[in-house]
């Protein structure tokens, strides 16, 4: 919930994405921009690609050697000189990290981490994904397209809001999470027990609104026309079915945008875990990774198979969506 | 007015579509943010039963917490050294993959993946990195002799922070390199060409329409770095645990440790609404001088 401020305005950059990347595709364009096809250009080239080697050397690294270590043992890890290419090849790092198949009495010795640290982070991060972009694109669709008695205000209140840390509200809502009426061994005043606190509620319920999100959406849904809207109001549609069935799919590349982020945001928030989840059992893998550091220092083998696994989704959602971003753009044909 | 409560009936389906969003924002947003300020003026420590009101005492003795001028010290250092760096870096690279060459998607993707790593598992990987005793770091600079004996890059009091923020520059140069190639993509050609016509070579290009033509972006880009770099955290409790000695307290991790290992949610609640505050007069200053530079 916390971590969403930062990520969230990389929505900003997506949703002008489609324009950068159309252009970008018109080769003969960009050629003349530059230094043009002269020689000094030809040995500038040259340069340039230089430094984008090395730099792109010196930021790959670190995962190279991330990678390679994870199915490194212990000892080959804290060998004298750093092993590029593992030796002793092994998965031990990853079947003790997701406490998976027989492990050896040494290897539980050396502590274990819970393969469910992982499915709560994907059932966390998906549920507030799906709620999140439900949500958003109906009070955005709402903010955009309708006029109805106090919009404004409503949405200027929404507005405001953007700019406050999310810091500020992660004390209150941690005193309303543990009162959550009727939840957690509560009373219906909210007394009694621990509501939400330490449980997939709690996790989820806060990041299903977004203001930012809504904002993002309603600017989108503003440049639909009106006139595709009435047209289905002409044919008899009710309004949910014009959200549903009009609107939404002129919204894909917006909504898959947001959506992307908003699941980087929640895979890897760690702030509101940290504070209101302590059983081990309900860890989402962020959480489970920190703690982990802190309970068993020395475990880098373990370590390093965690973070791998946890970096994985994410590698493989910017593969896949990526594409699918762009082509929903070229699709829908909608204004890039 | 008269024709308002007829109109709420007939757009009544609106409402029924803004309701969840609107429900939730009330309890965690809304709420939450008069809930925070109704703490501010409380001594409200989770344990003790008795939660008295206390005025702005909270506020006083946050005015006067020597720690809390530490971790605002700590933070704007932090901040100073990331977010420029780190558009620095993006900027170059932005700049270089924006010229007519082979791999440009595949260079991107490169220095675009530490973005979309989780900031747990870059923070476990930094960690190791910086072990002075088998990290890569030390291992290569000693190799190299560029140094005698290891460095305690985290544990060494003026080393520590430097070390968090070229770790946090690994991880944000990409994202800002996105966002700036956006920007020069933008730049109409017919400007270069002008340029070209005049005489004026590739450098002077740059400084004179490239850079000029950034300035939106790069402005962009410095508010929501700074906002989000004073929010810094993760790193802090993986890498350093605030330390050593402090230096690496940020606000975040102040209000958190004042809330969470003092229990103490009166004042760390105060304490957060001096980092909103010191946000907003930040952005303000932003936005007001380069509205003035804009005349």
């Amino acid at each position: 919930m916390t971590a969403s401020e930062e990520t969230e305005h990389e929505a900003v950059s997506l949703v002008t994405a489609p324009r950068r990347r159309r252009r970008g595709n018109a080769r003969p364009d960009r050629k003349r921009r530059g230094w043009g096809q002269t020689s000094e250009w030809r040995w500038a080239r040259w340069i340039v690609y230089l430094i984008l080697v090395a730099g792109a050397i010196v930021f790959i690294a670190p995962f190279a050697w991330l990678v390679s270590a994870s199915f490194q043992n212990l000892s080959e890890i804290f060998s004298v000189s750093p092993h590029w290419i593992p030796h002793h090849f092994t998965t031990s790092g990853y079947r003790q990290f997701l406490n998976l198949g027989h492990l050896s009495t040494a290897q539980r010795g050396q502590g274990t981490g819970d393969w469910r640290w992982f499915t709560n982070s994907a059932f966390v991060a998906t549920s507030v994904t799906i709620l999140q972009t439900f949500f958003n694109a109906l009070a955005a669709y709402v903010f955009a397209k309708r006029e109805f008695p106090g919009r404004n205000a409503i949405f200027l209140v929404f507005l405001a809001t953007m700019m406050v840390p999310g810091q500020v509200t992660l004390i209150p809502n941690y005193i309303i999470i543990k009162h959550i009426p009727l939840f957690g061994g509560n009373d219906i005043f909210g007394n009694g027990g621990h509501g939400w606190l330490d449980s997939y509620w709690g996790l989820i319920m806060p990041g299903t609104v977004s203001a930012f999100g809504i904002f993002l959406l309603r600017q989108y849904m503003m440049s639909i026309p009106d006139e595709l809207l009435d047209a289905a109001r002409i044919d008899g549609a009710n309004e949910f079915r014009i959200f549903w069935r009009v609107v939404l799919p002129l919204c894909v590349p917006a909504l898959a945008a947001s959506a992307i982020f908003t699941f980087q945001a929640a895979w890897e928030d760690f702030l509101w875990p940290l504070i209101i989840i302590s059983s081990p059992g309900r860890y989402p893998a962020p959480l489970g990774l920190a703690l982990f550091v802190v309970r068993n220092q020395t475990s880098w083998n373990l370590l390093f198979a965690g973070s791998v696994i946890s970096t994985l989704p994410m590698v493989l959602i910017f593969a896949v969506f990526q594409r699918r971003f762009i082509r929903g753009i070229a699709l829908t044909g909608l204004k890039g | 007015m008269g024709g308002t409560w007829p109109r709420m009936r007939r757009e009544w389906s609106a409402y029924v579509f803004l309701a969840p969003g609107l429900i939730i924002f009330s309890v965690f947003t809304v709420a939450a943010l008069l809930f925070a300020f109704y703490l501010t003026f409380h001594e409200w420590n989770a344990i003790q039963p008795y939660k008295p009101f206390v005025g702005l005492d909270n506020y006083k003795e946050m005015i006067h917490d020597k720690d809390y001028i530490a971790s605002i010290v700590n933070t704007v250092y932090y901040t100073g050294g990331s977010v420029p760096l780190g558009m620095l870096v993006g900027l170059s690279l932005a700049v270089l993959l924006n010229l007519p060459i082979r791999f440009r998607g595949t260079f991107r993707t490169l220095y675009y993946l530490p973005v979309i790593t989780p900031l747990v598992a870059a923070s476990i990987l930094w960690k190791w990195l910086y072990n002075s005793d088998y990290g890569l770091f030390d291992y290569y600079l000693l190799k190299a002799h560029l140094i005698d004996q290891p460095l305690l890059w985290l544990s060494a009091q003026n080393l520590a922070m430097p070390a968090v923020i070229l770790m946090t520059v690994w991880m944000s140069a990409g994202f800002s390199m996105v966002v700036y190639l956006a920007g020069l993509q933008s730049i109409p050609e017919e400007l270069y060409e002008a340029a070209k016509i005049d005489g004026a070579g590739p450098v002077a290009r740059l400084r004179k329409i490239t850079l000029p033509m950034l300035r939106p972006t790069t402005l962009f880009l410095l508010v929501i770095g700074i906002i989000g770099s004073f929010q810094v955290f993760t790193q802090i409790f993986i890498m350093t645990n605030g330390g050593p000695v402090d230096k690496t307290t940020t606000m975040v991790f102040f209000i958190y440790q004042a809330a969470f290992k003092f229990y103490e949610f009166g004042y760390a609640s105060t304490l957060a609404f001096g980092l909103f505050v010191l946000l907003f007069v930040v952005t303000l200053i932003q936005l007001r001088l380069y509205r003035r530079a804009d005349l």
